[in-house]
């Protein structure tokens, strides 16, 4: 019966204005926590530009430090990949994207003939590659939308340890950046070993000859260089983890701003095609009402015909 | 009295930037002050009480827990995982944290409380002290 269909079509809409006010919210949520995790990102410069600094003024002072972290291995045979992603979907392409950077790379490494480890960030990159049985070092979650300093601690100290045992010979970061709330990109960074030429300014400065060399170091500047490189990597990736953080809002913004679009568009058309079929069932129920009135009416009229006027039936 | 930028950064935030006559603070090797027109240097810090002397003679205390502190031109930066100004530290917690790793430093020699002492006491001198209590062994 027609009057069915229109009910249906009606629990149809109510059911996606619904599911709009959730991805509504969302949006709103999503888009105030963009601002915050911005202002985080920009909080936390000071500290890493200051530490860069000091890294600076250290290498070039000669520290001599002989920890790998610095001066890397000679054969690169293990690059571990610390994958960023989210803990939870609904954020548009976010996860994919990072997710897809990292399987590249990986797979370039095993084409190459070379091995690797992944350290992953975030429960659907720690799910995505659990799943398809890439090999996995450690999985960190439970953060993503709100890291703390001490949880890129907890990553770094992690990194380094294996890093120094041995495990891993090169580490890159598979981050998104941040860069406005309209645009965000993938980016692949190397991480450990810290780069000489970003971390010293310039290779074969040597110390003698630069104003860093003044400084009074206390404990000696190798000992700090030792203290202070974990730090800088923990430093690096807490930068990481807020420019994904931020992201991620932002990713989780535009999705769900589609998707509010989306079901706006759903429900114009059902409701289109509702009042469509609330139209055809009163037309045929007035249909029948004239049918049966008529043929009501044609059996009277053979008897008195010449005294009723029915006149118009609405 | 001539004065010097100061600034205590940790990874989350600026704790504070402003002017200074002193700043007193503990390397690895033992205190050190800094006085306006020091030398470049660069240190790295333990678990300690930070004082900053601000322009106007009043004192701010800082819990540092570890860290580095550059000098350089007329700019003191203090860096580090881990800081706490003074009046932003829970008290008694600090002092339940200091009486636990004592307990438990009574008993056994472990590491882990060795620095949680440290960090307790780093915290309780910025706040004023050990008033009422023993200094413990540090």
């Amino acid at each position: 019966m027609a009057g069915g269909q229109e009910r249906i079509l009606r629990g149809r809409i109510r059911s996606v204005q619904a599911t709009k006010k959730i991805t509504r919210a969302m949006e709103l949520i999503a888009a105030s926590r963009i601002v915050k995790a911005q202002q985080r990102v920009v909080a936390a410069v000071p500290y890493s530009e200051q530490i860069t600094e000091v890294v600076k003024d250290l290498a070039a002072a000669g520290g001599a430090s002989q920890s790998p972290l610095l001066n890397g291995r000679g054969e690169v045979k293990t690059t571990a990949y610390v994958v960023i992603a989210a803990d939870r979907g609904l954020c548009g392409g976010y996860n994919a994207g990072v997710q897809r950077a990292a399987e590249g790379e990986v797979k370039a490494d095993v084409l190459a003939g070379k091995d690797y480890q992944l350290v992953t960030v975030g429960r659907k990159a720690e799910g995505y590659f659990k799943f398809r049985g890439y090999k996995m070092a450690a999985s960190f979650g439970g953060f993503s939308g709100a890291p703390s300093y001490a949880q890129a601690r907890e990553i770094g100290q992690e990194v380094v340890k294996r890093f120094l045992e041995g495990e891993f010979d090169r580490v890159e970061l598979v981050y998104t950046r941040f860069i406005s709330a309209g645009s965000q990109e993938v980016v692949l960074r190397p991480l450990v070993p810290l780069d000489r030429e970003t971390v010293a300014g310039g290779d074969g400065k040597t110390s003698a000859e630069t104003g860093a060399a003044d400084y009074e170091f206390e404990p000696d500047p190798t000992t700090i260089l030792d203290t202070l490189l974990p730090r800088y990597v923990e430093a690096r990736i807490y930068a990481a983890l807020l420019n994904a953080a931020a992201s991620e809002h932002a990713f989780r913004q535009r999705a769900m701003k589609s998707a509010t679009d989306n079901a706006e568009e759903l429900i114009k058309n059902l409701s289109r095609v509702m009042n469509r079929a609330r139209q055809d069932s009163i037309t045929t129920e007035i249909m029948e009402i004239v049918s049966g009135s008529e043929a009501l009416s044609g059996g009277k009229a053979e008897r008195q015909l010449q005294l009723v006027d029915l006149g118009p039936i609405e | 009295m001539a004065t010097m930028q100061v600034e205590v950064v940790s990874p989350e935030k600026v704790l504070f930037s402003g002017e200074a006559k002193q700043v007193i603070t503990r390397t690895l090797d033992g205190e050190i002050a800094f006085l306006p027109g020091h030398a470049p240097f660069l240190g790295a810090l333990s678990e300690c009480h930070t004082r900053i002397t601000l322009a106007d003679d009043s004192v701010l205390d800082v819990a540092v827990h570890g860290g580095f502190v550059q000098v350089s031109g007329s700019t003191v930066s203090i860096l580090s995982d881990i800081a706490e100004l003074g009046d932003e530290i829970d008290r008694d917690r600090a002092l339940r944290a200091k009486d636990a790793a004592e307990e438990l430093l009574r008993k056994e020699h472990d590491a882990e409380a060795e620095s949680a002492l440290a960090r307790a006491h780093a915290r309780l001198n910025a706040t004023g002290g050990l008033a009422g209590t023993s200094q413990g062994a540090h």
